[in-house]
C-alpha cells in the first residue's frame, strides 16, 4: 500500500515511500526524518505542525502528503543559513520565547510567514498571525516580544538571508498534474 | 576559552577583561551569571527544531504499540480473547492485564491501579489490552480484533453519590464496614474554631465550586521500551518523574532496579500531567520483553485527556470569622474532592487542600475537613499548584466578601493579616523569607489600584488576590533519609564543565538553572557548561519536577558541588600567586586577582594548574531538607517545605452585561521568588502561570456526559478544539513584577516561581468581576452563560451600588 512521493523540502528534492493516507507531517517526521515539526493533536487544532506550503502557513497534520507534491515545503529546519540562527530564532532565544519548545517550530513558521509579508507588524498583527498556534508554557507574552524584536532586526539588516534560493520553476511537478495543467 | 575566542553569537554575553573590575566588587552586583538575562542552554536546539523529544526518536526495528481502552465507565471484565489479534500478520505481541497483575501508584501507600485492568474497568478510557505491531495501522487493526466481554456496573459520576451508604464500590474498602469510595479523609483543627467564630464581629459563610481542569501540554505522552538480549530494560519516556518511574517499572515487571535504565528526553510541557507512571510506560516495557524489539507508544490527544491526573473538582464550604478591624479570627473549610477512578497523588491532594491555606495571612484558628472520593471518571492528580489552587480561589473570594462586609479596602485587609517572615503558621509550617507585602505594594502601584477599585463605571472592575506556595516538599514520596537532590560536576582540561543532574527539564529551565550556578561558581562562560540530565545510567537520583522543588533543591546541590570545586581551585591559584584564596576571582573565563585584575590567566589554564596539583577535578553535591519545619501531628509533614514563595495579582476586567462575556484586560503579577537566578525564566513562569489560571477561570470546561446527554462518563471534549485553552487572541496582557526576598536557605536566596504565580489569577478575576457588576462568581468557569445567568438572577446593580456606598462611608470615617 506504499507509494512513492517526491517532495521539495527546504530546497532539497526528497523521495519517500509512504502509505497512501500519510499526512504531510507524518511524511516529514517519519519518512524524511525532519522531526522539527511537531504533532500535538493530529487534528489541526494546536498548530505545532505548522509548515509553509509555497510560503503560506498550513497545518501539515491535516494536509495529505500528496497536496504538497510539486510545491515548496518549508519547515523550521529550513529557515536559517547553515551554522546560523534566523533573526526569529535568535529573538526567541534572547527573549525566552521558547520554554518547553514543543510549539516553537510551528509558532516560528507562522511568524516567519507573517514577517515575509509584513515587515513592520503591530502587536495585534502578531497576535492575529499566531492565533492558530497554541502555546501552553509562555502566556504568549515573550513570543510577541520575540517576533517584534525579529521584525526590527530584519528591517535593520534588509530582510535577512534565505537559505533556500528562490527556484519555484524548478519545483517538482508530478507528471499527471503537469499534464492536467 | 578566552572570551574573545568565543563565537560571535556568545561573545556579546561574555565579559571583557577590562570589565573584571566590576566583578571584583562586593554584593549581588558582583555576580557574572546569576541574576542576568541569559539565554537558556537548550534554547538553540528548541528554536531550530534540533531538540529530540521522545516521539522524535526511532530505534532500529522499532514496533508501534497501541492500547485498547474501555468504552464503559464501570464494568467487570468477564473475558478477554486476543486470539484473532495475535493471528493478524504484522502483530508481534499482545498484552493483557493478567500478565502484569501488580498494582502501582506514585504514592506507595495507595497502590490501586494496574498497568492494564485485570478484572474491572473504572472509567471510559481505562486501559484493557495492548499490542505491538509493525506500524500504527496494523496495531490499530489488531485492537479491533481483541474481544472483551464486559458486565456493566452502575457508574458513579457525582462525588456526593460516592458517599452514599448504598453506592456501588469503585474500589474495595481497606477495612470491612468502611466506604471503599472514600480514598482519603483528613480532618485537622488548630485552636478552638467554634469559640473564635462565636467571638468574631463578622462571619462570612459561602459555597464555592472549582470544576477541575486538565494540563494539556502540547506534547502528548510518549514512551519507548527496549528489553535487550542481555536482559537490560531501557525506557525513554516523556515523564517528569523518571526516578519514580524507574522504581515502579522494577516492581511491576519484577525486574532488578539495577537492570533498568530510564531516560527522559526533552519534554514538551508537563505541568503535573506527567508526574507519575502511566500505562504506556509499563506497556512498552512489557511488550518489548515479549517480542524482543523496541516498542513505541504515543498517546493520541484523546488519550491524553483520559490519562488526565488534572486538577480535582472541589466543592468547598468556607466560614471566615473576623474582628471589626479585619483580622482573621477563624477559618473553617469543608471540602469534597472528586478524585476520579484512581488514587494518583490524591492522598497528598487531600492534605494540600487544607494545609497550604495558612499563609500569607495569619489565622488565629483553623479547621479543615477534606474528603476525596472515587468516581468513574479519569483520575485526578496534581496540576500546577497541586491541591491548593481550588481552596485558594474560594478563600480569596471569601476574603473579598469579608472586606466588603467591613468596608475595608481588600488590599488593606490583606496587609493587616500579613503573617510576617521568620514565623510559623497556625498549622506549624515554618516560614522563612516572605515578600508578600512588597508583592501587594507592587501590584497596587502598577495597576493604579486606588484610582480604580470601586471607582470605575458599571461593567468595569479590578480585583486582588494573594497566595503562597511550597519550594519543594520537605519529605520524599517514599520515606528515606537519602538526599532529595544530587549533582555531579566534572571539569575537563579544555575548560569544559559537565554537570550531571537527575533534574527533569520540562521547559521550565532546570538544565539552564544548574548551568548558571556552575558557570557562576567556576568562572566559565555559559557555553562551556554542558548539562547532562535524566539518564539513570549517568546521572544521580533526583526526585523529579514536581512541587516546585528543582531550583531550591537541585540548585542547592549544584551550588555545593560547584563551590567545593571553586574552593579547591582558588586555593591552588592563590598558592601560585602567593595570595589568599579569597583574593582569587573566577569569572567570565578568567581566574584573576580581585585586588589587581591585571593579574589574570584564562580559566582553562587555572583548571590545568589545579588538576596538576590535585588530580582530576570533579565534585558531588547534594541537598537534603531541614528537619524542624513542621508540626508533630499526623499529616503535619505534608505541606512542609524549606521555603515558601508569595504572590499577589491584580486583575482588571471589562464585563459585557448583555452577553456575560468577561474581557480580562490585564493581570499584574507580583511574585516573591527569593532571588531571580535568571529574570527571563522567572518572568516566563509568572506569565505562563497567570495565563494558565486565566484559562481555567474563563475558558476551560472539564465536562463529562451523563446518561441523559450521551454516554455516561464520556469526556465531553477530549480535543484541543473543544477543550478550549487560551489562544493568543484570548490571553490578556500580563505584567510581571519580580520581588526578591533573598531566602536564607535557597541557592543565592532563590525560591520557586513555577506554580505559585498561578493561584491568585482565578480569585483576582472573580473579585474583579464583582467590582465590575456586583455579581459573586463562586462557581467556575466564569464563562458567558454562567456570568449571564448570574446577572439575570437579579440584584447585581444593587450590590454594585451598595459596595460603592459602603466604601465611601468607610473612607469618610477614616478621614
Amino acid at each position: 500500500m506504499h507509494s512513492t512521493i517526491q517532495l521539495n523540502v527546504n530546497g532539497d528534492r526528497r523521495t519517500a515511500g509512504i502509505p497512501a493516507h500519510y499526512t504531510l507531517l507524518e511524511t516529514l517526521r517519519y519518512a524524511l526524518g525532519l522531526t522539527g515539526s511537531k504533532q500535538g493533536c493530529d487534528k489541526g487544532d494546536c498548530g505545532a505542525c505548522t509548515v509553509l506550503l509555497d510560503g503560506a502557513p498550513i497545518l501539515s497534520c491535516i494536509t495529505p502528503a500528496w497536496e504538497a507534491e510539486g510545491r515548496e515545503v518549508r519547515t523550521v529546519e529550513g529557515i536559517a543559513m547553515p551554522g546560523e540562527l534566523h533573526a526569529l530564532q535568535h529573538a526567541f532565544e534572547v527573549t525566552g520565547g521558547a520554554q518547553c519548545g514543543f510549539c516553537t517550530p510551528g509558532v516560528l513558521m507562522s511568524a516567519y510567514a507573517l514577517l515575509s509579508t509584513n515587515g513592520d507588524p503591530s502587536l495585534d498583527d502578531v497576535r492575529d498571525a499566531l492565533s492558530g498556534n497554541l502555546c501552553r508554557c509562555t502566556g504568549y507574552t515573550k513570543i510577541y516580544e520575540a517576533v517584534l524584536m525579529a521584525a526590527q532586526a530584519l528591517k535593520r539588516d534588509g530582510g535577512g538571508r534565505d537559505p533556500v534560493p528562490g527556484d519555484r520553476d524548478a519545483a517538482v511537478v508530478p507528471a499527471e498534474r503537469a499534464a492536467g495543467e | 576559552m578566552r572570551p574573545e575566542e568565543l563565537r560571535p553569537r556568545q561573545a556579546g554575553s561574555a565579559i571583557a577583561p577590562e570589565s573584571l573590575e566590576e566583578l571584583a566588587g562586593e554584593g549581588a552586583g558582583s555576580m557574572s551569571v546569576i541574576g542576568r538575562r541569559n539565554r537558556k542552554v537548550d534554547g538553540a536546539g528548541k528554536v531550530t527544531g534540533a531538540t529530540v523529544y521522545t516521539d522524535d526518536m526511532a530505534l532500529p526495528g522499532m514496533l508501534h504499540g497501541k492500547i485498547l481502552r474501555s468504552p464503559h465507565p464501570h464494568a467487570n471484565i468477564l473475558s478477554i480473547d486476543t486470539t484473532r489479534a495475535e493471528a493478524l500478520p504484522g502483530v508481534h505481541a499482545v498484552l493483557t492485564g493478567r500478565e502484569m497483575p501488580v498494582t502501582y501508584c506514585v504514592i506507595p501507600w495507595t497502590r490501586d491501579e494496574y498497568p492494564l485492568c485485570v478484572d474491572r474497568v473504572r472509567y471510559i478510557g481505562d486501559g484493557v489490552a495492548a499490542v505491538a505491531a509493525v506500524d500504527e495501522d496494523t496495531a490499530n487493526r489488531a485492537l479491533r480484533l481483541i474481544d472483551v466481554e464486559y458486565e456493566l456496573l452502575e457508574p458513579i459520576l457525582e462525588p456526593e453519590r460516592a458517599l452514599d451508604a448504598d453506592a456501588p464500590q469503585i474500589h474495595e474498602a481497606g477495612k470491612p464496614g468502611r466506604n471503599g469510595n472514600i480514598t482519603k479523609h483528613v480532618h485537622l483543627e488548630f485552636g478552638d474554631v467554634d469559640a473564635a467564630l462565636a467571638d468574631s464581629d463578622v462571619v462570612v459563610e459561602d459555597e464555592y465550586f472549582f470544576q477541575g481542569s486538565s494540563h494539556t501540554p502540547i506534547e502528548p505522552h510518549c514512551a519507548i521500551g527496549l528489553y535487550d538480549a542481555t536482559g537490560k530494560l531501557t525506557v525513554w519516556s516523556a515523564t517528569q518523574v523518571p526516578h519514580y518511574l524507574h522504581r515502579e517499572l522494577a516492581r511491576v515487571l519484577d525486574l532488578d532496579v539495577a537492570r533498568i535504565r530510564v531516560v527522559q528526553p526533552a519534554v514538551g510541557g508537563a505541568f503535573g500531567g506527567k508526574s507519575e507512571p502511566f500505562d504506556l510506560e509499563f506497556c512498552v516495557a512489557a511488550l518489548s520483553r515479549k517480542c524482543g524489539r523496541p516498542v513505541k507508544i504515543l498517546y493520541t490527544r484523546e488519550e491524553v485527556f483520559y490519562a488526565h491526573r488534572g486538577r480535582h473538582p472541589m466543592k468547598m464550604k468556607y466560614r471566615t470569622g473576623a474582628s471589626r478591624d479585619g483580622r482573621i479570627r477563624a477559618v473553617d473549610g469543608k471540602l469534597l474532592l472528586d478524585g476520579g477512578a484512581y488514587a494518583s497523588f490524591g492522598l497528598v491532594t487531600a492534605y494540600y487542600s487544607g494545609q497550604l491555606l495558612t499563609a500569607p495571612y495569619k489565622f488565629d484558628t483553623y479547621r479543615f475537613d477534606s474528603t476525596r472520593v472515587y468516581t468513574n471518571k479519569p483520575a485526578c492528580g496534581p496540576k500546577r499548584g497541586h491541591g491548593s489552587v481550588q481552596p485558594r480561589f474560594a478563600f480569596e473570594v471569601q476574603l473579598d466578601q469579608v472586606a466588603e462586609r467591613l468596608g475595608i479596602d481588600p488590599m488593606e485587609l490583606r496587609r493587616r493579616n500579613f503573617i510576617g517572615e521568620r514565623t510559623r503558621t497556625i498549622n506549624e509550617l515554618r516560614v522563612t523569607s516572605n515578600g508578600f507585602l512588597q508583592c501587594l505594594d507592587a501590584v497596587e502601584r502598577s495597576s493604579a489600584w486606588s484610582d480604580k477599585f470601586r471607582r470605575m463605571p458599571f461593567g468595569r472592575g479590578v480585583g486582588v488576590a494573594g497566595s503562597c506556595y511550597i519550594s519543594g516538599t520537605n519529605y520524599p514520596i517514599y520515606p528515606n533519609e537519602m538526599p532529595q537532590a544530587a549533582v555531579q560536576i566534572q571539569i575537563e582540561r579544555s575548560g569544559r564543565v559537565a554537570v550531571f543532574t537527575g533534574a527533569s527539564e520540562i521547559g521550565q529551565g532546570s538544565n539552564s538553572m544548574v548551568a548558571y550556578i556552575a558557570a557562576e561558581e567556576l568562572g566559565v562562560p555559559l557555553e562551556y557548561v554542558r548539562v547532562h540530565s535524566t539518564d539513570s545510567d549517568m546521572t544521580p537520583v533526583d526526585l523529579g519536577a514536581y512541587s516546585s522543588r528543582e531550583t531550591f533543591m537541585v540548585g542547592n546541590a549544584c551550588l555545593m558541588a560547584a563551590s567545593d570545586l571553586r574552593k579547591r581551585i582558588t586555593a591552588v591559584i592563590a598558592n601560585e600567586w602567593d595570595t589568599a584564596a579569597a583574593q582569587v576571582g573566577l569569572a567570565a573565563g578568567w581566574a584573576f586577582d580581585l585586588s589587581d585584575t591585571e593579574r589574570r590567566i584564562p580559566i582553562s589554564e587555572a583548571f590545568n594548574i589545579a588538576e596538576a596539583k590535585l588530580g582530576t577535578l570533579a565534585a558531588v553535591g547534594h541537598y537534603n531538607t531541614p528537619k524542624d519545619v513542621h508540626g508533630e501531628y499526623r499529616g503535619g509533614t505534608i505541606g512542609a517545605s524549606p521555603a515558601y514563595s508569595f504572590t499577589a495579582h491584580v486583575a482588571e476586567v471589562d464585563v459585557d452585561v448583555e452577553t456575560g462575556v468577561v474581557d480580562v484586560r490585564k493581570i499584574w503579577i507580583a511574585h516573591d521568588c527569593g532571588r531571580a537566578l535568571n529574570p527571563v525564566l522567572v518572568e516566563g513562569q509568572m506569565e505562563g502561570s497567570a495565563y494558565m489560571g486565566f484559562g481555567e477561570a474563563l475558558m476551560e470546561e472539564q465536562v463529562f456526559k451523563d446518561a441523559d446527554h450521551g454516554r455516561a462518563g464520556l469526556h465531553n471534549a477530549p480535543s484541543l478544539l473543544d477543550y478550549r485553552i487560551p489562544t493568543s487572541m484570548d490571553t490578556p496582557e500580563l505584567e510581571s513584577l519580580i520581588i526578591e526576598s533573598l531566602d536564607p536557605e535557597g541557592p543565592y536566596g532563590a525560591k520557586e516561581a513555577g506554580e505559585g504565580p498561578l493561584h491568585p489569577s482565578i480569585p483576582a478575576i472573580a473579585n474583579a468581576i464583582y467590582d465590575a457588576i456586583g455579581v459573586r462568581m463562586n462557581a467556575m468557569p466564569f464563562s458567558p452563560p454562567n456570568v449571564w445567568r448570574a446577572l439575570q438572577a437579579g440584584g447585581a446593580r444593587e450590590a454594585w451600588e451598595r459596595a460603592r456606598r459602603d466604601m465611601k462611608r468607610t473612607e469618610v470615617a477614616a478621614d
